[in-house]
């Protein structure tokens, strides 16, 4: 009699361990196979879910967002840390690509390439591209890394270890080691502006209205409309890092 | 200025075409290449070690403990580079304690302790019980003590429990040898893995890795034991060294296939980096990779060895032989890792420029302090050699 006992609750036991382990695996794998317009979508559903919109016919190459971005965050003035910065392309007449971003374009830029030697010539803002599914969150060792509910990828200054992985994980280059603090440093999307309802300093302070940004959630928002009616492309798409910063106009030189 | 600012501007004046202006400084340095080549010393020694005892090569016995024993001394090294090489080095117990998951650089910790711990530790303590127990038995004072601590207690020498040694000490190398290979193949991963870098993002990286270090491992062995029984006194077995060099040719065989394969795979499949990886062999590159690691660390090796295994005259000479082949090839396998480290953070992500780099004499991440890192292994092994002698080892009973 004991012995049946201990039996049947042993099977029922596996039984229920097997359903349980079946169940978690088979919600997980739907989960990670659903088909994501942004890269993810957020847990919280009440946050905003940030995105980011660079339009490069707009962007004049004056630099105010790098130098803007350097004052309100302490980025250190020396030309080897940007959170965000300018660079400018000159396709010459003959196919090559001359890209320069001298101090990140905050000095502005000046054209070297002769005027009758051009085929075209642009600028192209850059900075943190908080994807989705980052590569420099995902191999941060110690989680200093994260994404935050609104999907604004943010570093841990009192975790990071400072072993660099995320600086090599990046495929933008928008990471690097802050040289006084001596962790790894970002873009935050201006957080501590965000959360007192103020907008990035970078965008707030572009004279042309060449960055937006805004929930992408929000089918109402401006940025939803834009992306909307514009052919927008992120970089590096074969890398599938679920970037939310979206180019207007984007040439197929950029990376 | 500060003189670390004055070297990022002589960096950025050397630099070419156009990189992201966070490239300009290398993350990772000297320290980082010299963690996997000591790495890799320890998962080649210890796979050396491995074939004797379950492949039951007889020749090889007296290279046993000397590998096991050398892969323990640069294993006991192989964390301090990594750590000296954080900017936050107080806080690395925290990849200890909350690993993230998803980090493939966080699992580095359990793989090295259960390594460290279950596998080296307990297999050359199983080796070592007898004459442990043996030896605190004879000696006196000090030695005593320390042997008699070193024993653990279990001082049981009867037949059986010898047996038991034996056994268990089988079993544990059965898991070391994938434990070895995981150790290194997943040392190939953390860079393996970087989708951003091309130099880096192939899945062959692990198993490249993998039979570099056991080229590395086998080289090192076979060095050590010259070394060693020259400054002995006692006569280098020609037959030993022709065992471990048989094994050192066709694992460099494989080694140079795999490695090939991924360059001719790079060059035929052209994809948006082939450009500038171009760049980077035919330039900054050159001499590492193709004099260094190509030609003196891995053809004129294979040839020598070919040569050796058809060759049996002059002893004398085939011992210099093999002598110089086991230094080249420490030198070619370092080169790879000197490639792979910081050829791999030499071209920009952007695909259109380079950084350049030059290593400092002194400082945490200059070349003295890498030479520190690597000799150290062999202050350890010549005291582990004294504590625990091979050749004083109490013979088995069959």
């Amino acid at each position: 009699m004991g012995n049946e006992r201990i039996k049947s609750s042993r099977r029922k036991f596996i039984k229920s361990a097997v359903t349980i382990a079946g169940a978690t695996v088979g919600y997980n794998w739907l989960k990670s196979s659903q088909f994501l317009l942004f890269g993810a979508e957020p847990e919280d559903k009440s946050l905003p879910w940030y995105g980011i919109v660079f339009d490069i016919q707009k962007c004049i190459g004056c630099g105010n967002c790098a130098k803007a971005c350097k004052k309100e965050n302490d980025v250190p003035i020396e030309p080897f840390f940007f959170r965000n910065w300018v660079e400018q392309y000159t396709v010459r007449n003959d196919g090559s690509v001359d890209i320069v971003s001298p101090n990140g374009g905050i000095d502005g830029f000046e054209q070297r390439v002769p005027d009758d030697e051009i085929f075209k010539s642009f600028f192209v803002p850059k900075m943190c591209n908080h994807c989705a599914k980052s590569p420099c969150e995902q191999v941060c060792p110690v989680g200093a890394t994260f994404l935050s509910p609104e999907g604004i990828v943010l570093i841990d200054e009192k975790y990071c270890i400072g072993c660099r992985y995320c600086v090599q994980a990046c495929p933008y280059g928008c990471r690097f080691i802050h040289p006084v603090k001596k962790v790894a440093n970002k873009c935050t999307l201006c957080y501590h502006r965000l959360k007192k309802n103020l907008t990035p300093v970078c965008f707030e302070i572009c004279p042309t209205g060449a960055r937006m940004f805004g929930n992408l959630r929000d089918k109402n928002s401006e940025l939803v409309k834009f992306l909307k009616e514009h052919t927008t492309q992120v970089l590096r798409p074969n890398l599938n890092t679920g970037a939310k910063l979206y180019y207007n106009a984007l040439s197929s030189e950029v990376r | 200025m500060d003189p670390h600012y004055q070297h990022l501007y002589n960096i950025l004046a050397n630099s070419q075409g156009y990189i992201f202006p966070n490239e300009i400084d290398l993350q990772w340095g000297i320290l980082i290449v010299v963690y996997p080549f000591i790495t890799g010393l320890v998962a080649g020694a210890f796979i050396l070690a491995s074939l004797e005892r379950v492949f039951n090569v007889k020749i090889l016995k007296s290279t046993y403990q000397l590998a096991l024993l050398t892969a323990l001394s640069f294993l006991l090294v192989a964390t301090m580079p990594l750590i000296s090489h954080l900017s936050k080095p107080q806080r690395a117990y925290e990849i200890m304690i909350t690993p993230h998951s998803s980090s493939a650089m966080a699992i580095f910790g359990f793989i090295y302790l259960w390594y460290l711990m279950v596998v080296l530790l307990l297999e050359i303590w199983f080796d070592y019980r007898h004459s442990m127990v043996v030896w605190a038995s004879e000696k006196k004072g000090v030695m005593k003590f320390i042997y008699t601590i070193l024993t653990l207690g279990v001082k049981d020498i009867s037949p059986r429990t010898l047996r038991w040694d034996k056994k268990l000490g089988y079993i544990i190398t059965v898991v070391g040898i994938p434990s070895a290979f995981l150790l290194h193949g997943y040392v190939g991963f953390i860079f393996g893995s970087i989708k951003a870098n091309p130099w880096w993002s192939t899945p062959l990286m692990p198993i490249i890795f993998l039979f570099s270090a056991m080229v590395s491992g086998i080289a090192m062995v076979m060095l050590i034991y010259m070394v060693i029984n020259h400054f002995r006194k006692k006569s280098i077995e020609v037959t030993v060294l022709d065992t471990i060099g048989r094994f050192l040719f066709f694992v460099l065989i494989l080694d140079f296939t795999l490695e090939g394969l991924d360059q001719i795979h790079r060059i035929y499949v052209a994809d948006e980096s082939f450009e500038i990886m171009k760049l980077l062999v035919q330039g900054k590159l050159y001499l590492t990779l193709f004099v260094s690691q190509g030609l003196v660390g891995t053809i004129i090796p294979l040839i020598t060895l070919a040569f050796l295994q058809f060759y049996k005259h002059q002893i004398r000479l085939r011992k210099t032989m093999y002598f110089i082949v086991s230094m080249l090839v420490l030198i070619g396998v370092y080169s790879m890792r000197w490639n792979v480290v910081i050829g791999g953070q030499l071209f920009s992500k952007s695909f259109s420029g380079f950084t350049s780099f030059k290593v400092g004499l002194i400082g945490i991440d200059g070349t003295l302090m890498a030479a520190f890192w690597l000799l150290l292994p062999f202050g350890i092994l010549s005291f582990l050699l004294w504590l625990l002698p091979p050749w004083k080892m109490v013979e088995e009973i069959e």
